[in-house]
């Protein structure tokens, strides 16, 4: 007990400050004035091209920022979880009063609350109040789902009021954002994001995930038939199709051709066409250079962008600069292949760095950049021994691409879907969608009545004005005014 | 003749009509206004038929699809978008100052489209990217929803105008004196805004399932796409200021004028930074 009195005076105090709409406007102006730094800096760019950009020190303080890739950073998600405690929060405070306000009982309605409504009309009938109540009862009852008469010393009061229920649109739109927020979550981790060249005939059963390129096992295999781009008449690129087929226990279970807009889906995840390439034909021919006797690489250090270079020899470990680990070229491989597909000769090592596991490290000859794919903190190059010629397409055969597939997995877009359909719904409704009240009040005036009528509305109160001076003109002419 | 032709030709209808208006206004004759109207409301029809010959010019050089793939057909439809919206609004309020203020921006958006050289009116065929209806609703809304705020722009211009004016000139001489009152200029911009914004919401909804049908991934944080979503938060920051502490009047049209700012960098000036929306440079 006692320790409850205690907190309650800070949690009241976070409570309210949860509950405030100065909060939710002031960070939806935050998270809209800091979403434009990533639209000027561009998200995700390898750490060389941001430090030849922006120099030492920007760097530095950019990249302690994160804003090299800040909408995922941990400052800009906690501005999207705050937003969410505060829609959240702030729904529960208000819920209660308004869905007694919908689903209550219907509160009698008081003339009082007419008295001074601006808009209001009067006029005088020439008919007695009774007849000015029925045109009054069926006019109001035509535009109002909920109507009551009741008489007063000298006449009758007539109520209607419609669409109280709009009132939750908002809460639609609040639960909207709300799911909007959970969906993405639930995608970031439960899905992944991957990519895979597959060149024609060829069968993967992995993607590289996107970002990270790690390797992500698919629960399926899945082969590439056939490539197709066809072009418009001014070059431009008219369609790619990939013929592709998935194949479980060694059973081709389906086959699809895909296009982009159009892909196939199985297994929870999605496979979209995204680009392609075309293969060097294959020819057969010796290697153009056999195992080197002498070795020369090529190092770059990222963060530094310093650059160094190291002879060496098969087998022979060397310390990397830097003190960032240590190197082995460990074999030369005449036709090596990545990811199914043949990049040549090659050069294989491992590296360790300092304080970390070894990993392999492919060095292709004829690529130079190759090794900045592994985003390592080190990256090598082969600079001697140089690649033999280019490898030269041999006439009279067909060529051969391969594509290049986006792999996906959102198990929480149907969350996200939801959200969607629930905000536009919602705002629908809020928007478009009044609870408004209307009071005809009719008053004995010898044997004519006088007659006012007034009304309010929720939101859009100018427009109800005019819906009362429509009403009002409807009801004068009904009842023979003067 | 082509399209471009009669669309260019709509661009000095248009002209004329935002003349006719501004001279109405400045020298106060609201009985020629009834002819601005029909200048607009001719121009407008044509603006409707120059925009379904393109869509068939397209089908007879063997690459139909809706008028909606470049810059210049959007503008088009932005142009047609604003100029109905206004159109509608002069009926229904029967105030005929604020065409003052909308049919230029009409006829400043036909005539970027028509006469700059940047912005080429040929006919191109849909990279693969861009064949989905997804696209079409996407744009669709997209730019309703940005005419409904180009719309809320000029009015709250107006107010911005009406409510620096201290004492109204007895007997109404002053330029304002044709002005809508302060309150009903306030409430039809937020009525322009509400509108814009539910718009704006379906464009970044369907430019979402777009993008999941063609890239496998809702959202991706280029900057088109960003952009868009700032200017959603900024006038859903100015529907909540509405809210907390009845910021009707001067601060809300402020804002007003802030979330169109970036309706514009939206849809120009994010061509020139990097993205996939490049499709919308030329
Ligand atoms: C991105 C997030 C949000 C969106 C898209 C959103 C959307 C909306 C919309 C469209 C309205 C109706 C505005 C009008 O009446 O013209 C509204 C009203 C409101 N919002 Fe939000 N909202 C968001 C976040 C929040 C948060 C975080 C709060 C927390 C305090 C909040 C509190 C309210 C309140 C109290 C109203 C007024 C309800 C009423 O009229 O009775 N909103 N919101």
């Amino acid at each position: 007990m006692a320790k409850e009195t205690v907190s309650a005076g800070p949690l009241r105090g976070l409570y309210k400050f949860f509950a405030s709409i100065t909060l939710t406007i002031t960070l939806l102006l935050v998270l809209a004035a800091t979403s434009v730094i990533g639209t000027l800096i561009p998200q995700n760019e390898s750490p060389e091209a941001y430090f030849r950009a922006y120099g030492e020190i920007f760097y530095r303080i950019f990249s302690a920022l994160k804003i090299f890739d800040m909408y995922h950073s941990w400052w800009f998600q906690s501005l999207l979880i705050l937003l969410a405690m505060n829609v959240v929060v702030c729904s529960i405070d208000r819920l209660p009063g308004v869905w007694k306000i919908v689903f209550g009982v219907r509160s009698r309605f008081k003339a009082a609350k007419f008295k001074n409504k601006p808009g209001k009309t009067e006029f005088l009938s020439t008919e007695p109040p009774s007849v000015v109540k029925a045109v009054a009862e069926s006019l109001v009852s035509k535009s109002y789902g909920h109507v009551q008469v009741k008489p007063t010393r000298k006449g009758f009061m007539i109520f209607g009021e419609k669409w109280r229920w709009s009132r939750l649109g908002v809460y639609i739109v609040h639960l909207s954002v709300v799911l909007l927020l959970l969906g993405s979550v639930i995608g970031s981790i439960f899905g992944f994001d991957g990519y895979i060249n597959i060149p024609e005939g060829e069968t993967v059963d992995h993607v590289r995930i996107r970002g990270t390129g790690k390797i992500y096992p698919l629960p399926f295999k899945l082969r590439c038939d056939d490539f197709d781009v066809s072009f418009y008449k001014n070059g431009a690129p008219r369609e790619f199709r990939s013929d592709l087929v998935i194949i479980e226990n060694d059973r081709e279970v389906l086959k699809k051709s895909i296009i982009v807009n159009d892909p196939l889906r199985y297994a929870g995840i999605n496979i979209f066409q995204s680009s392609y390439g075309e293969m060097q034909a294959e020819a057969p021919r010796p290697a153009a250079v056999s195992r080197p006797e002498e070795i020369v690489l090529s190092l770059t250090v990222s963060e530094t962008g310093m650059l160094y270079q190291k002879k060496t020899r098969i087998g022979k470990p060397f310390d990397l600069p830097e003190g960032l680990g240590k190197f082995v070229v460990t074999d030369f491989v005449p036709e090596a292949k990545f990811m199914g597909q043949p990049i040549g000769e090659a050069l294989t090592g491992i590296l360790t760095p300092a304080g970390g596991q070894p990993v392999e490290v492919t060095l292709p000859l004829r690529f130079a950049n190759f090794d900045k794919m592994r985003k390592g903190r080190v990256i090598i190059s082969v600079l001697e021994p140089s690649a033999g010629k280019q490898m030269m397409p041999v006439p009279g055969k067909k060529k051969r691409f391969y594509t290049g597939l986006e792999v996906t997995s959102d198990p929480g877009v149907w969350v996200v879907y939801s959200g969607f359909i629930l905000m536009l719904a919602g705002c629908f409704v809020t928007f478009f969608m009044s609870h408004e009240q209307v009071a005809v009040e009719i008053t004995a005036k010898g044997k004519k009545s006088l007659v006012s009528v007034a009304g309010t509305a929720y939101r859009n109160k100018m427009a109800m004005q005019r819906k009362v001076q429509r009403l009002s003109d409807k009801l004068a002419a009904g009842t023979k005014a003067v | 003749m082509t399209s471009s032709t009669l669309l260019s030709i709509i661009t000095f209808v248009y002209g004329l009509s935002a003349f006719i208006y501004i001279f109405s206004w400045v020298f106060k004759k609201p009985e020629v206004a009834r002819l601005a109207t029909w200048t607009a409301a001719i121009g407008f029809i044509g603006h409707a038929a120059g925009i379904i010959w393109r869509w068939n010019e397209s089908y007879g050089l063997g690459i139909g699809h809706a008028p909606l793939s470049n810059l210049y057909e959007s503008l088009i439809f932005f142009a047609f978008s604003l100029t109905l919206i206004y159109l509608i609004i002069e009926y229904k309020y029967r105030n005929q100052i604020i065409g003052a203020f909308i049919m230029p921006l009409a006829f400043l958006t036909m005539a970027y489209a028509s006469l700059s050289p940047s912005v080429s009116n040929h006919i191109q065929p849909l990279i693969p990217a861009l064949k989905s209806n997804w696209l079409i609703a996407h744009v669709i809304a997209c730019f309703i929803g940005y005419s409904a705020f180009a719309v809320a722009f000029g009015l709250s211009l107006m107010y911005l105008i009406k409510q620096r004016e201290v004492d109204p000139p007895a007997g109404g001489s002053g330029w304002l004196e044709l002005f809508p009152g302060k309150q009903a200029l306030d409430e039809l911009t937020h009525q322009m805004v509400m509108f814009g914004f539910i718009f704006l919401t379906a464009g970044i909804i369907t430019g979402a399932v777009w993008a999941n049908s063609a890239w496998g991934r809702y959202w991706g944080w280029d900057p088109k796409e960003t952009w868009s979503l700032i200017t959603w938060l900024v006038y859903a920051a100015l529907l909540h200021a509405r809210v907390r502490w009845d910021w009707r009047g001067k601060r809300s049209a402020y804002l007003s004028v802030l979330g169109f700012a970036a309706v514009m960098v939206t849809y120009f000036f994010v061509n020139y930074l990097p993205g996939l929306h490049s499709y919308g440079s030329s």
